[in-house]
């Protein structure tokens, strides 16, 4: 007959942490920022189909670190969640806020209820209507911590290094060239090494879109066009 | 309805592969919003109809246009419906027979197609999308029986082949591609006879937009449930352009133009 050993609480919490935090810091890292027109969010990605910037509804966007399969499972969850919600109320009914603290509730189960925590982290971002309200990101934690940033957030495996180069750097109003640049100098810097064009993966929600859906992948292409301007 | 955050729905268990169709997501999670309860049968409720669409090629993709107006029995139910609709960005479906269940199906549609966009991360080929309504119109059919029949027509912009195509169906879900042209709803004899006269392959957009009003001109003439152009209230019919660069809806002025054309022309 087995027997589980005695663990105390705090242990078996400290080690679950632990574990998330080195799966998470093996990983690339995320940074979101506000611009003048939106939302950026930016990433260093060698793949380019294994998204880790996504569109989850009309104006909010999905980025993940950490283990792919695990965020993309939560990044399917979010677009369930927000098109049944879209679909049951009114397009403008689906907020960032309440799938935040969907990604909050599920993660902070998982993290207590399962065998292992998952090595993820997640930002979810909202640009404003025009003129009403303002940009909303979530930073949401492997335990279910949310936080609600403003201005810039970095998250992944150099997520402190890269908090501190864009700090030095972050105005508000830039406009998205400007954005994109120093977005791309901060993960350079971060990495400690020059970060090509190629390896970019970014997505924006554009408030001056004029389609409902305000998410849009910035090409390699116009990625390369910013950064040699 | 119990949409509280802890339902956030993630894949454990089940098949592989998360299933991309929003239809089903919605039968499985909440199928009360699925209702297809066949009531008793007898005289049917009254219920707005919404009468004659069509869509046709030209050069460049395809056109699609539908009158104004629901009939609900002898009396105009209604004289600003819109009954074309823009499926995605290449897409265009129009509806024509019961109208409040023919909405519910293009919004149905319409998320169909985004949602598995943002899921798989990829467009549906323009077949797939043809099929896949052919699915949502079939489950339908228990209310078709009893007489809320939903005929749709969709068309689209193929991105493989580069050229437009149209699809259109009957109440049981099944799916037939036309080649040239074709409408439905209660006018779309007089608008196909019209659109037979007048189409030809190759026409331009400026045309086909011009033989769309004027088919849709002939068939309010012929058929008292499809509403005309009505100039003093700037009612006119909706025009869709689906095309390499996604779709685009004519504008009145552009509509009111072509009508004006037409009608100096003593059609």
């Amino acid at each position: 007959m087995s027997f589980m050993p005695y663990v105390p609480p705090e242990q078996l919490m400290k080690d679950r942490s632990e574990f998330a935090h080195k799966g998470i810091a093996r990983g690339k890292s995320v940074v979101g920022l506000e611009y003048a027109d939106g939302l950026l969010f930016i990433a260093e990605n060698p793949s380019a189909t294994l998204h880790k910037i996504s569109e989850i509804y009309d104006r909010m966007a999905f980025a993940g670190v950490g283990k792919y399969s695990e965020f993309e499972e939560l990044r399917i969850a979010g677009v369930r969640l927000a098109d049944m919600r879209g679909y049951s109320y009114g397009r403008e009914d689906v907020r960032a806020r309440d799938l935040a603290n969907a990604y909050s509730q599920a993660l902070s189960a998982i993290f207590t209820q399962q065998m292992k925590p998952y090595e993820v982290e997640v930002l979810v971002g909202e640009v404003a209507d025009d003129g009403v309200g303002r940009n909303e990101i979530y930073h949401v934690l492997f335990d279910g911590t949310v936080s609600d940033e403003h201005g810039f957030v970095a998250i992944g495996g150099h997520a402190e290094d890269l908090t501190a180069a864009v700090k030095g750097a972050y105005q508000e109003g830039w406009d998205l060239a400007t954005a994109v640049r120093e977005a791309v100098k901060a993960l350079s810097s971060a990495e400690g090494r020059e970060v090509s064009a190629a390896a970019i993966e970014s997505g924006v929600l554009e408030r001056s879109r004029p389609q409902r859906r305000k998410f849009r992948r910035l090409s390699d292409e116009e990625i390369a066009g910013i950064l040699s301007a | 309805m119990t949409d509280r955050p802890s339902d956030l729905p993630l894949a454990q268990g089940g098949s592989l592969g998360a299933n991309p169709s929003f239809f089903d997501l919605v039968a499985r999670e909440h199928p009360e919003l699925l209702q297809r309860v066949a009531g008793p049968s007898g005289e049917p409720l009254p219920f707005p109809h919404g009468t004659t669409v069509l869509g046709l090629k030209f050069e460049g993709g395809m056109v699609m246009a539908g009158d104004r107006r629901a009939t609900e029995g002898y009396s105009i139910a209604d004289d600003k419906m819109e009954k074309v609709f823009e499926a995605d960005d290449y897409s265009a479906i129009a509806i024509a027979g019961a109208a409040g269940q023919a909405v519910e199906i293009v919004k149905l549609f319409q998320l169909e197609l985004e949602h598995y966009e943002k899921i798989t991360g990829d467009r549906l080929s323009l077949e797939g999308k043809a099929n896949r309504l052919g699915q949502i119109i079939r489950g339908n059919f228990p209310l078709a029986l009893q007489g809320l029949v939903v005929v749709p027509l969709f068309g689209g912009y193929d991105e493989r082949r580069s050229e437009g195509r149209i699809f259109y169906y009957d109440a049981t879900g099944g799916r037939w591609e036309e080649d040239d042209f074709h409408a439905t709803g209660s006018g779309g004899r007089p608008a196909k006879s019209s659109l037979k006269k007048r189409w030809r392959p190759g026409l331009s957009r400026e045309e086909a937009v011009r033989v769309a009003v004027e088919a849709l001109l002939d068939a309010s003439q012929e058929d008292i449930a499809t509403g005309g152009p009505d100039p003093s209230r700037g009612i006119f019919p909706v025009v869709l352009v689906v095309g390499a660069a996604g779709v685009t809806r004519v504008a009145d002025d552009d509509v009111r133009a072509a009508y004006e054309s037409i009608v100096g022309e003593g059609a």
